[in-house]
């Protein structure tokens, strides 16, 4: 497998305007002749549909919703980081570049990230002029919050509805080339499978899961925008549907997987209750600006927290990290809060949980501040645990929530496979192996609005594509494979439902590919899930129609995916040793607990190639060099 | 607790459809109403019965996929309340729970509770957006807008689309749909440019997918789970009168 990142030399300030000056274009009058397939229409797949509509090309878009604005973006909730300096406190794309670097604990692309933070300022810009209608301060200027890992306050936000409104506003602009015919709506489709010919990403094909039709569609170039895989750990803050089929698929098809053990764990979720919950609900991190964490001091406290003084309290963030304290960034605060739980010093009835306590900030500020800027978030907090955070202290736990592994891309955002694209959370570009919090909508926009335009019309513009249609043997032999598997999951009719499988490998994955990792867990947990996933094909039990409306086998198919790419997860874990970020290899950290890096052997991304069913993937890495940062050890405290 | 649901089946949109009763067991006061469908399902596949097909996503009342009647009432009627959001505490042992889809013509039934709200998109795609193409937007803070101003759009910009305003209404009017959208961009400076525009288009639009009218019973925003409000439908009312005799030009 060839690894070109195609990343410009050069000084690293002018790389990015001086690489689009010399991309190729595409005539306006042709562009309506090429026709693009969106796959996923979340703030990536939405801005990137609505930007090459208004450019003019045809683009079809795909998802498994109803309509495009229930993608899973629309959750987000915090804010979105730009390098504005509105605030005059500092802040500069430089800055913006190298907190990400270092948030990421040195393991991106420096050139993509610079890029980001260089076109995050634009990314504001375009969504003011769409009507999103964020935080004001009473002058009628942009207002900024703070977010973890940095020292200075660049996040946007609405209300703590920030995801909704960015990607309303990418729907709208999407919608308005709806109008125009440029761009076309394929809901409720699932992408099976990604179709090659002569060597090139030239269509897919779709399930539409309301009447179980396989169709098969064509053009120039595919993009992926199908999001992260955190369900992979079954519970986790994702949307329930959110899967790595599109993405697996297409690493079954020869594309390359990145570095698919970076998965975030997010330090302030709502603590599961019982067997039967069906998600984690996320606690924005901006509430760290504001609330204070910390256990009680003896462990297995029975005191309620009010009971418990001040003196015996541990504000262990505090302790630990003084110069970063409640905001330090999120695979810390999760490690720091498993740390304290696994010790006995864990509250709440599973002793699984840490206090995250609003009452001094109530105190200085006032209950209708705190209630402005987090009242949405304090309301769902109380209409599931029954609980007034405004009088007792929130309970949080860390909970899956973000995947910075994905489809390897080059500076183009293209995949190893030629023609085929991905964008978003699917591809693992700009986030190392740790993302800094309201970093994700800015890179998702950044692909879609800003990045993707320019380099896709590169590829389209230089590349003789030859005239494709459905009847291609490649697209016949695509849907066969699909249809085969289809069949093959309602032949099992087993004993056990497709939620069981899914719950224990959620587990597995937990235990061993969590916040904390070893060799012999690594080496369990890949010999569990082959097993796991063999009793799945024996006896997993698929009920329904294929040709309607039908949960149970979207799910099927999804879980059956998840049960091969968990084995890679793993794997990827195992064969990292060192300890980076997210990834915490228990064998490798500094006397005071914390990851150690190793930059000589591991200073690159793993890249792995698929080789067949049941084979062992080839594993091949990207150096990473670093010119513009100093590798350090990263110090929060 | 264990309760009693009589639940609406339906095939796919072709058949017809009918009322079936279940017993669930072992539901617990912090459980949502989904999870409770959820061991119903599980309980259901394992007796190799075809579980109850609802559509849902985020399960954080933010992405609008849910919705469906329970008891008569958009979302189980709990005030500012989608239907994941919706707590088994707010059941008692032994009660009897009706559930059944969305009812409006402008949204057919796919299957059980799962509906076609594909008209929004469309009423969206006549015009319900500010017309900035990617690359022309100058800094964004050349344009200040007064707090009061962007609180307010931001609470008509709230909605969701899950279509309860629909359900609720006995004339299935999507006028707190619309004029959510309306509301947002007329309050917004950004928005004054396409302003008569965007309201005659919308209107055309919801008239096209053949909802009904308003008569002002305000049910829909009794039940829209993110408390957009009825003031909404008066601005839209005075914007359509306004669009209608001044145009888009300045009248003269
Ligand atoms: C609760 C929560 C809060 C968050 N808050 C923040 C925040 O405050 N700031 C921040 O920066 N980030 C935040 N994030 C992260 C951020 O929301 C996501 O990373 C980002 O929205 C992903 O966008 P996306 O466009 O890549 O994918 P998504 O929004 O997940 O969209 C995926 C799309 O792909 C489609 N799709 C997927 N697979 C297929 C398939 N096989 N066939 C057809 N269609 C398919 C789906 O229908 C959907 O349209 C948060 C995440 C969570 C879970
Ligand atoms: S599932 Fe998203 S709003 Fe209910």
């Amino acid at each position: 497998m060839k690894l070109d990142s195609k990343a410009p030399s050069g000084p690293i300030e002018t790389a990015w305007s001086h690489y689009k000056d010399h991309l190729k274009l595409v005539n306006p009058a042709n562009r309506r002749k090429h026709t693009i397939l969106m796959v996923g229409t979340g703030l990536g797949g939405a801005s990137a549909a609505a930007s090459l509509g208004e450019l003019g090309y045809h683009v079809k878009t795909f998802f498994y919703h109803e309509s495009p604005r229930r993608a899973h973006s629309i959750a987000a909730q915090g804010g979105i980081n730009a390098a504005k300096n509105y605030q005059n406190d500092g802040d500069s794309i430089y800055r913006l570049f190298y907190d990400t670097i270092k948030g990421g604990d040195y393991r991106a692309r420096e050139a993509n990230v610079y890029r980001l933070a260089e076109v995050s300022v634009n990314i504001i810009d375009q969504c003011v002029s769409q009507g999103v209608p964020f935080a004001r301060e009473y002058g009628g200027q942009l207002s900024n919050r703070s977010f973890g890992g940095t020292q200075v306050s660049r996040t946007f936000y609405a209300r703590g509805q920030t995801g909704q409104q960015l990607l309303l506003g990418a729907y709208g602009s999407m919608m308005r080339q709806v109008k125009t015919k440029n761009v076309e709506l394929y809901e409720r489709r699932e992408m099976h499978d990604v179709v090659i010919i002569d060597g090139k990403a030239r269509g897919i094909i779709v399930r539409n899961l309301i009447t179980g039709e396989l169709e098969s569609h064509f053009g120039d170039a595919v993009v992926l925008a199908t999001g992260g895989y955190s369900n992979v750990y079954d519970l986790s803050t994702s949307a329930r549907q959110s899967n790595v089929t599109a993405i697996w698929r297409a690493y079954k098809k020869g594309a390359g997987l990145a570095n698919p053990n970076f998965a975030q764990i997010h330090p302030t979720c709502i603590p599961v209750s019982g067997d039967y919950q069906s998600k984690l609900t996320l606690m924005s991190e901006s509430l760290r600006n504001d609330g204070r964490v910390w256990v009680p001091k003896k462990q297995k406290d029975p005191r309620a927290p009010k009971d418990i003084p001040e003196g015996e309290r541990d504000y262990f963030l505090e302790r630990r990290y003084p110069a970063f304290g409640n905001l330090v960034p999120r695979d810390v605060a999760s490690r720091a809060a498993k740390v304290a739980c696994d010790e006995g010093f864990g509250v709440g009835a599973t002793g699984q949980s840490v206090y995250l306590d609003f009452a001094d900030a109530i105190k200085r500020l006032g209950h209708a501040s705190i209630e402005s800027k987090y009242g949405n978030l304090f309301e769902i907090y109380q209409q599931i645990t029954n609980e007034n955070p405004y009088e007792v202290p929130m309970r949080i736990y860390p909970a899956p929530h973000y995947t910075m592994g994905g489809l390897w891309v080059d500076y183009n955002l293209m995949t190893t496979v030629p023609g085929l694209f991905a964008i978003g959370e699917a591809n693992f570009s700009d986030h190392g192996a740790n993302r800094l919090g309201a970093s994700a909508l800015m890179q998702g926009l950044a692909d879609g609005y800003f990045i993707l335009p320019y380099t896709i019309a590169d590829y389209i513009g230089g590349t003789p594509l030859q005239k494709v249609s459905k009847d291609d043997p490649a697209f016949k032999e695509a849907a066969k494979n699909v249809q085969n598997k289809i069949d093959k999951l309602f032949a099992v009719k087993g004993g056990k439902t497709i939620a069981d499988f899914h719950r224990r490998l959620g587990r597995t994955m937990w235990d061993n590919v969590g916040m904390a990792r070893n060799k012999t867990g690594l080496e369990k947990a890949i010999a569990e899930i082959k097993n796991l996933r063999n009793e799945f094909w024996q006896n997993v039990n698929v009920l329904g129609d294929k040709n309607n409306l039908n949960p149970e086998l979207e799910n099927a198919g999804r879980v059956a995916d998840f049960l091969e790419f968990g084995e890679v997860m793993a794997l990827d874990a195992l064969k990292r040793e060192e300890s980076c970020g997210c990834h915490f290899r228990e064998e490798f950290q500094t006397p005071e607990n914390e990851p150690m890096r190793n930059d000589e052997k591991f200073a690159h991304v793993a890249v792995w190639e698929y080789q067949g069913e049941n084979q062992q993937p080839a594993r091949h890495t990207e150096p990473l060099s670093f010119e513009n940062v100093k590798l350090t050890q990263r110090n929060y405290k | 607790m264990r309760l009693h649901l009589k639940i609406w089946r339906q095939k796919n949109s072709q058949t017809s459809g009918k009322f079936v009763d279940y017993d669930v067991d072992g539901v617990v006061s912090d459980m949502s109403f989904l999870e409770m469908l959820d061991i119903l399902n599980d309980s259901l596949s394992k007796k190799n019965e075809e579980p109850v097909t609802f559509d849902h996503d985020c399960r954080e009342g933010i992405c609008g996929s849910c919705g469906f009647m329970v008891n008569g009432l958009a979302h189980g009627g709990v005030p500012k309340t989608t239907v994941c959001q919706l707590y088994m505490r707010n059941f008692k042992d032994g009660d009897t729970v009706t559930v059944e889809p969305w009812r409006a013509q402008s949204f057919p039934v796919i299957k059980d509770l799962a509906v076609n709200r594909t008209a929004f998109d469309r009423i969206i795609a006549s015009g319900g957006y500010i017309s900035s193409t990617v690359g022309s937007a100058t800094d964004g803070n050349t344009l200040p807008i007064p707090r009061p101003i962007a609180e307010s759009a931001f609470d008509a910009a709230a909605c969701i689309g899950c279509g309860a305003c629909v359900a609720a209404c006995k004339n299935a009017s999507a006028m707190l749909f619309v004029s959510a959208k309306v509301t947002q961009m007329a309050l917004l400076p950004q928005g004054q440019v396409e302003r008569a525009e965007r309201v005659e288009a919308m209107v055309a639009a919801m008239d096209e997918e053949k909802f009904g009218s308003c008569t002002n019973e305000a049910e829909c925003s009794a039940v829209c789970p993110k408390g957009i409000s009825f003031k909404t439908i008066t601005r839209m009312n005075s914007e359509f009168i306004r669009a209608n005799i001044f145009g888009s030009g300045n009248g003269e």
